[in-house]
């Protein structure tokens, strides 16, 4: 069970990225979540300063832009 | 090679609908029809162009790269890599939560954050064309000094006293450690398919972001162009009257745009005669001044932070108004 999070203060793109890993997870039936992470915290902790950043199980794998397609399934599959 | 826009709005405006150059309608149906396609392709060509050359400028790079900076050149690079830096507004907390963790000093993060929204290529580009090079290069001077001064003189208020809590215990962490980061180096071996990818992508993003502003922008100074008498502002807003910078400033606060969107209505002021002065002033307190940018900002400052900030700038556009009120008639060829 993989657990994402997306990580950005509520830009448009954010909620852009959260919503196409989301279709994703349920085209491919993946055992996953996605939720979005505004917390300063997190951006700190990662030390992301474009977002919308990615983080899976606790590691950094995209920061800023909206991530490709490929990108995205290239994750949920590994 | 720009005429043949001129020639576009002539066969549409004037040949295809039978409207006459003298009417109002006419012209500023024509002014509309020229800037906007001559906008839109200037914009096309020099963002991909652009952001060919600077594939490889990272935020990430420019945080590394000023950490290692004295003060003094820090707030010279903060602000000149506020201006080339491909970044937008929405990422103005990460990157300063990123700038304050790498320990670089608060006022040179904040003339990178004033100087970000002033210059950029679509503004530079815009006013090269509808205002001429001189009228750029003072704006880009004017726009550079702003982020300059105002980072240094937010430093010697030690403004970092008004950080919020949180952010201002992760800047006194990144003082107290000494520096461990190497020189960074740019990435610049992108390979050409790398750096097409990256144009192409920034040139959608951009493009998408800006079209509608140029539409608004270039609507209402087709509007000025062709219904207000000119001669209007000077007559109510000349040079003589010293209120009129404040004023223009303060009416800029509201009015929330981006610099794509108020050049053309520049364009259309000053050729209503409103002094050039006043117009940059209004023109820099829209772009730059504005109530979203400092919603954002909020949840990294605390208010009276917030109010020096918005105080400075008040203050900087307004002197440059009328500084050139005074000597910038011979900018204008």
């Amino acid at each position: 069970m993989k657990t994402i999070y997306v990580l950005g203060s509520g830009c448009a793109k954010c909620q852009k990225t959260a919503e196409m890993i989301a279709s994703e997870i349920k085209n491919l039936g993946v055992e996953a979540v996605v939720e979005k992470d505004t917390s300063m915290d997190s951006l700190l902790k990662y030390q992301v300063m474009s977002t919308p950043a990615v983080v899976i199980d606790g590691k950094l794998v995209h920061s800023g832009g909206l991530p490709r397609r490929e990108q995205i399934l290239d994750w949920l599959k590994a | 090679m720009l005429k043949i826009f001129t020639w576009l709005a002539d066969g549409l405006v004037f040949s295809l609908l039978g409207l006459s150059p003298q009417s109002k309608w006419g012209d500023a149906l024509h002014f509309f029809i020229e800037d906007t396609t001559k906008i839109y392709f200037l914009l096309a060509v020099m963002i991909y162009g652009i952001a060919l050359l600077r594939a490889s400028l990272k935020v990430e790079w420019v945080r590394d790269f000023l950490a290692r900076r004295h003060r003094l050149t820090g707030y010279v690079m903060g602000a000149v890599l506020g201006a080339v830096t491909p970044f937008c507004s929405c990422s103005s907390i990460p990157l300063f939560l990123g700038f304050c963790s790498a320990g670089i000093p608060l006022g040179v993060t904040l003339a990178f954050l004033l100087t970000s929204p002033l210059i950029n290529e679509v503004a530079v580009i815009m006013l090269l064309e509808l205002l001429g090079w001189k009228l750029t290069l003072a704006y880009i001077f004017v726009g550079l000094m702003t982020g300059m001064l105002g980072g240094a003189l937010l430093d010697l208020l030690k403004a970092e006293r008004w950080l919020v809590p949180e952010v201002a215990k992760v800047y006194a962490a990144a003082a107290q450690a000494q520096s461990k980061t190497t020189e960074p180096t740019l990435n610049t071996r992108l390979s050409w398919r790398e750096r097409h990818e990256f144009a192409k992508s920034e040139l959608f993003e951009i493009f998408e972001r800006v079209w509608k502003w140029v539409l608004i922008g270039v609507g209402l100074g087709a509007g000025l162009h062709g219904f207000v008498p000119a001669g209007f502002f000077e007559d109510y807003l000349g040079a003589g009257q010293w209120w009129s910078v404040p004023a223009a400033v303060v009416l800029g606060i509201p009015l929330y745009s981006n610099a794509t969107g108020v050049i053309p209505v520049m364009k259309s002021l000053l050729l209503k005669g409103m002094p050039i002065g006043t117009t940059l002033a209004f023109c820099m307190s829209t772009v730059a001044a504005s109530f979203p940018e400092f919603i954002l900002l909020k949840q990294v400052m605390q208010f009276k932070l917030l109010a020096w900030v918005f105080g400075f700038l008040l203050l900087a556009f307004s002197l440059i108004g009328w500084i050139l009120n005074l000597w910038g008639p011979v900018l204008l060829k």
